[in-house]
């Protein structure tokens, strides 16, 4: 029965909407992040989506969503002059995190909607499997 | 009577089902880079099923009908966007929402057929309800 896999479907789907959230989350929470050293400071992560499914789901029109890595930002960080932040340099200075606090909100709604989607597919999915197995009754 | 009363919405249900999968394939791809929506058009799909569909010989009159089974034929086009976007990603969700909606109460709807088919059959068996 093909309506099955459609559980399959949205179950990826969900997944990867799931680790999009929590990566926003720990953008969102280390977005005050701040230190001397550039290297030790924390870079915003993005999920990277891909599509799922070998050649023959392919031709069914099947197709999952698969995880293929987080990457972290490459994008500037800012540099301030906090003297008196015990990271400082010894110049001062202490370099905040790049996480873009609006991205990472509308990241956070976008993901969120999509997650729901997921659901709804499969309450759908499920009432029509249920009717026909109640087909004859 | 045809000899088997349920095959239009029998094979109806299936082109139902697997159009199902391909708008929850679009819908949950619907963030992933370069993804290229899909869908199929039920109405030449079930003409295919109904006329020229692959079957099975039958050379005994006790085989089944093996008829539009494969659904391998399904010709998976693919969905022209209303507005492009940067990522390559040609699905728009309300679109594949709406037509999610749409393909679901036609299933229902056959499967109403299907249920009144099977009713009308048993009533005829059976001589009351």
């Amino acid at each position: 029965m093909s309506l099955f896999s459609i559980f399959d479907v949205a179950g990826t789907a969900m997944n990867a909407q799931s680790v999009r959230l929590n990566v926003t989350a720990s953008n969102l929470a280390n977005a005050g992040s701040a230190n001397g050293d550039p290297d030790k400071v924390y870079r915003a992560r993005h999920p990277v989506f891909s599509t799922f499914g070998d050649a023959l789901s392919a031709q069914h029109g099947i197709a999952g969503v698969r995880l293929r890595g987080v990457i972290e930002d490459d994008a500037p960080l800012r540099m301030q002059y906090q003297p008196n932040h015990p990271d400082a340099d010894e110049n001062g200075n202490v370099y905040l995190s790049n996480v873009n606090t609006v991205e990472e909100m509308v990241n956070m709604m976008s993901a969120s909607r999509s997650y729901q989607n997921g659901i709804e597919l499969i309450n759908t999915t499920k009432d029509l499997l249920l009717q026909t197995l109640s087909l004859g009754r | 009577m045809d000899s088997n009363p349920f095959a239009l919405h029998e094979t109806a249900l299936k082109i139902r089902a697997s159009r199902n999968q391909i708008l929850s394939s679009n819908i949950a791809n619907a963030d992933t880079p370069n993804y290229k929506a899909r869908d199929i058009d039920f109405k030449s799909e079930l003409q295919k099923a109904g006329g020229t569909g692959v079957s099975l010989a039958r050379t005994h009159d006790l085989h089944q009908n093996a008829a539009n089974t494969n659904r391998l034929g399904a010709a998976v086009k693919y969905r022209v966007p209303v507005q492009p976007t940067l990522d390559g990603n040609t699905v728009e969700t309300d679109v594949e929402q709406t037509a999610f909606a749409e393909n679901a109460v036609h299933y229902r709807a056959s499967l109403a057929f299907l249920d009144g088919q099977i009713r009308t059959l048993r009533f005829a068996i059976r001589g009351r309800d």
